[in-house]
């Protein structure tokens, strides 16, 4: 739990020098208390203070970055149980293992796998984020052959070096200097060389534990050595162990405001099968994992899988939506169709997919009814005869266009009438109900 | 700092509903923790998954899951022993699709006669559920739960616009019933508010708060699940206290993601694949958020979300 307004009032100056731009020191304390200032406007707060402050203030759950560019991924920062209450932050990363034990070939068609694997979902880009090396042979030279052939063929993917040997870990670690790797594998036996070796390349340190409780001892002690980036592994396995660990983890970190084990976590969902290992890294990225590793990353799984996340880390109170305007498709001329939506992005991803498929230019009219769908907006009085009227005058389409006919969606059919009573000299087409109609709809419009 | 498993206790519990008879009956709900959450208290109950079936073709569901009841589809008392006897189905659900008007408008005499014969055929516990005509319903799931006395089936759904008459009948001939509302938390607790105010038992309810797809609406599937989930559980709240369907395979195999050929969007894959995965992920996340109830259609589907079920619990 973040200090109270008193307990922050108790670590200040106490002089009321107004300084900070408060009249107190307690009215900057409880504003602090509540994160709507920074502490820094105080001139005269003690060193001490200061740390204890900051210690206090900092997010429950460490924000901490997974690679360098472009492709790099956060971590951590994550401020709620359950995502009703609030947007879940950052998306887990998902991670494909890479052995060391297997040849060349089968390493080089998986790093090329990570970098086809990017798909656009209703405007977003989504793909495999990141490649574990895995030391499997426990030879050093094999690990670091590896490193240089991934370091090579995909320079930009974050990775994580997963090793119990900390100088095998420190050679591969010399491939990806600058791009904070993760240095993964440090258990009660290797902890002070592991941490020493991720301190000195700038890597966060993957602690592996049998539990929770001996997570929670570890992490303390890679802290006391100066490590400071950290992901857990609770050493779950099993999907039931990994949503009690999990829980169990985030629940200590923002309930109790557990230091020990307010990190990012990593876990291992790997199995044979590759559907139920599917469902395991669903279990994953529904509850609380910060990255997932996957054996296998066939595009149909990851459809699936980014898919779940990007549901689950959307924000529950504001839907994903597109902004208002008349968007071209193709390149229409004066005479082409012309075709109403909502801004509700899976709405006009959906439409606007179906209208390139006809290979028809086509406007599509895009309308603000903040991130509704067709149906929904309509019910709640966003998508009615007025609105779209008043959309389409002040749109300025009129002046683009020929003709003045406007294709409406056919589950509002109901609007035409009215639309047309509204949009004077208009003429109201019904289209089909389901988008995927349209390219068949467009075509046989073309021909006649 | 020594760490404490931070473990809560819940107030709440979620009704225990017993369906069907004899050695095959089963029993949905019943645990008083969050879902899986078997470190911190009860979960006596793995959640059920139940063949869908109709008693008409499957000609619009996609080739791929279409093709597995190829044989047996034709008959809804062979398609169910398929499922019973060579898929080890734990329950079945029967949709009584083709009695929509819009479909085949079955007669109400053929619902009846389609039930009985399913019934005679099985001994696990079934699932009956109308074409989703709320007036149509009314007639057919009324004749049907007569036709199905004391056979404790799950009737559904009832809904705001025919919940009177299909409980009514429910309560006549001992069976289930779904509740079902549209994706808000409010409307699910006044529907099952309304069912007890007209004496239906509400340990006898299960709800179905409206599924949706992976991708088209699962968001909010799952955080009213959620929703009502921690409301019964942690504020006791009776209303909220029934088990919940996820009525999956109809959503997911509606969706561009199993019908698009690998052909036109080679980016997604092979679709015999993503088809499956599509609602074996759906429905892992359903019961993630609550679902002690599945209605499910592709085989490999069921087995692997079994599997899962199976290593929460383990
Ligand atoms: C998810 C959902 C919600 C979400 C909102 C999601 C969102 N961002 O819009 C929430 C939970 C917030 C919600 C709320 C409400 N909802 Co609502 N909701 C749904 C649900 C389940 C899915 C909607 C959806 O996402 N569809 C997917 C998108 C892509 O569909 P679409 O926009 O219609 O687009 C398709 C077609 O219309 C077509 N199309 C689109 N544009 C165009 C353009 C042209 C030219 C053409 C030809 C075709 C075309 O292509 C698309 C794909 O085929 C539907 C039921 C259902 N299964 O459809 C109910 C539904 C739309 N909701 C409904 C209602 C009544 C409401 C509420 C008023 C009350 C309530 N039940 O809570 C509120 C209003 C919200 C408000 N702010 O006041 C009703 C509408 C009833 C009706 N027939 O008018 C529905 C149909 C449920 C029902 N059966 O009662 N809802
Ligand atoms: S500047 Fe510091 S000492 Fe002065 S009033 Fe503000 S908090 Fe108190």
């Amino acid at each position: 739990m973040a200090l109270t307004g008193v307990a922050i009032f108790k670590l200040l100056p106490k002089t009321n020098c107004k300084k900070c731009g408060f009249p107190t020191c307690l009215a900057f304390a409880m504003k602090l208390a509540q994160r709507q200032t920074e502490l820094d406007l105080c001139p005269d707060v003690s060193d001490e203070a200061k740390a204890q402050l900051g210690e206090a203030s900092a997010p429950p759950i460490r924000p901490i970055t997974l690679g360098a560019g472009d492709k790099a991924v956060k971590m951590g920062e994550e401020t709620v149980m359950f995502r009703h209450e609030k947007k879940f932050v950052n998306p887990c990363a998902l991670a494909v293992e890479i052995k060391d034990t297997e040849d060349e070939a089968a390493a080089s068609e998986k790093v090329q796998a990570v970098l086809d694997s990017e798909i656009n979902r209703v405007g977003q880009f989504l793909r495999v984020d990141a490649i574990v090396l895995s030391n499997d042979s426990g030879d050093a030279g094999k690990l670091e052959a590896l490193a240089k052939l991934v370091a090579g063929k995909a320079p930009d993917v974050p990775v994580i070096i997963s090793t119990a040997d900390a100088q095998a870990g420190e050679a591969a670690l010399k491939s990806f200097e600058g791009k904070k790797p993760v240095l993964y594998g440090a258990t009660a036996d290797n902890l002070d060389a592991m941490a020493a070796a991720a301190k000195a390349a700038g890597a966060t340190l993957g602690i592996k534990a049998g539990s929770p409780d001996e997570l929670s001892e570890l992490t303390e002690k890679a802290k006391a050595q100066g490590v400071e980036d950290i992901v857990m592994d609770s050493g779950a396995r099993k999907a039931g162990e990994i949503i009690r660990d999990n829980t169990l983890i985030r629940r200590a970190a923002l309930k109790k405001s557990f230091k020990p084990l307010g990190y990012p976590t990593i876990t291992f969902a790997v199995r044979e099968d590759s559907l139920l290992e599917a469902l395991v890294v669903a279990t994953g990225i529904a509850k609380y994992s910060s990255i997932i590793v996957l054996s296998s990353i066939e595009k149909w799984k990851n459809l699936a899988l980014f898919t779940l996340r990007q549901n689950i880390y959307t924000d529950p109170q504001v839907p994903m939506q597109v902004e208002q305007k008349v968007y071209d498709i193709g390149e229409p001329a004066k005479n082409a169709p012309l075709l109403i939506t909502t801004n509700f992005s899976l709405t006009y991803f959906i439409v606007s997919g179906e209208v390139e498929n006809s290979r028809i230019p086509t406007r599509l009219a895009v309308m603000d009814c903040e991130g509704l769908s067709v149906l929904t907006a309509w019910a709640a009085g966003k998508f009615t005869a007025t609105k779209i009227a008043q959309f389409i005058k002040e749109s300025g389409v009129e002046d683009n266009i020929e003709h003045r006919e406007l294709i409406i969606p056919g589950y509002v059919a109901i609007l035409s009438g009215a639309i047309e009573d509204k949009l004077e000299g208009w003429k109201i087409t019904v289209g089909p109900r389901e988008a995927n109609a349209l390219p068949a709809f467009l075509k046989s419009r073309e021909a006649a | 700092m020594p760490f404490t498993p931070p473990k809560e206790s819940y107030s709440g519990k979620v009704y225990g509903v017993g369906v069907g008879e004899g050695d095959s009956a089963v029993t949905v709900g019943g645990e008083n923790v969050l879902p899986f959450h078997s470190f911190e208290g009860e979960t006596p109950n793995k959640p059920i998954i139940a063949y869908e079936i109709q008693d008409v073709p499957p000609s619009d569901w996609p080739k791929d899951v279409q093709e597995p009841f190829k044989d047996v589809s034709g008959d809804p008392v062979q398609w169910a022993k398929f499922c019973q006897d060579t898929l080890k189905a734990k329950a079945i659900a029967l949709r009584l699709v083709g009695t929509h008007p819009d479909m085949e408008d079955r007669s109400v005499e053929d619902a009846v006669k389609t039930v009985t014969d399913v019934l005679g055929a099985i001994e696990v516990p079934l699932v009956i559920l109308g074409s989703n005509h709320a007036e149509k319903d009314a007639a057919v799931l009324v004749a049907v739960s007569e036709a199905a006395k004391d056979r404790n089936c799950v009737i559904g759904k009832a809904q705001e616009a025919n919940y009177k008459t299909i409980a009514a009948a429910a309560i006549a001939n001992n069976h289930k019933l779904i509740a079902m509302s549209e994706l808000d938390i409010n409307l699910s607790k006044q529907l099952n508010i309304l069912l007890t105010q007209m004496g239906f038992d509400k340990e006898k309810l299960i709800t179905d708060p409206m599924s949706s797809a992976l991708g088209y609406g699962l968001e909010y599937t799952y955080s009213v699940m959620e929703r009502i989930r921690l409301a019964a559980l942690t504020q006791n709240d009776e209303t909220m206290q029934p088990p919940m369907l996820g009525d999956v395979g109809v959503y997911v195999w509606k969706t561009k993601e199993t019908h698009a050929p690998e052909s036109d969007l080679p980016e997604w894959g092979s679709l015999p694949e993503r088809g499956i995965a599509w609602e074996a992920v759906t429905a892992t996340s359903l019961l993630i958020a609550g679902a002690e109830l599945l209605v499910m259609r592709h085989p490999k589907a069921v087995d692997a979300v079994d599997k899962f079920i199976a290593e929460m619990e383990g």
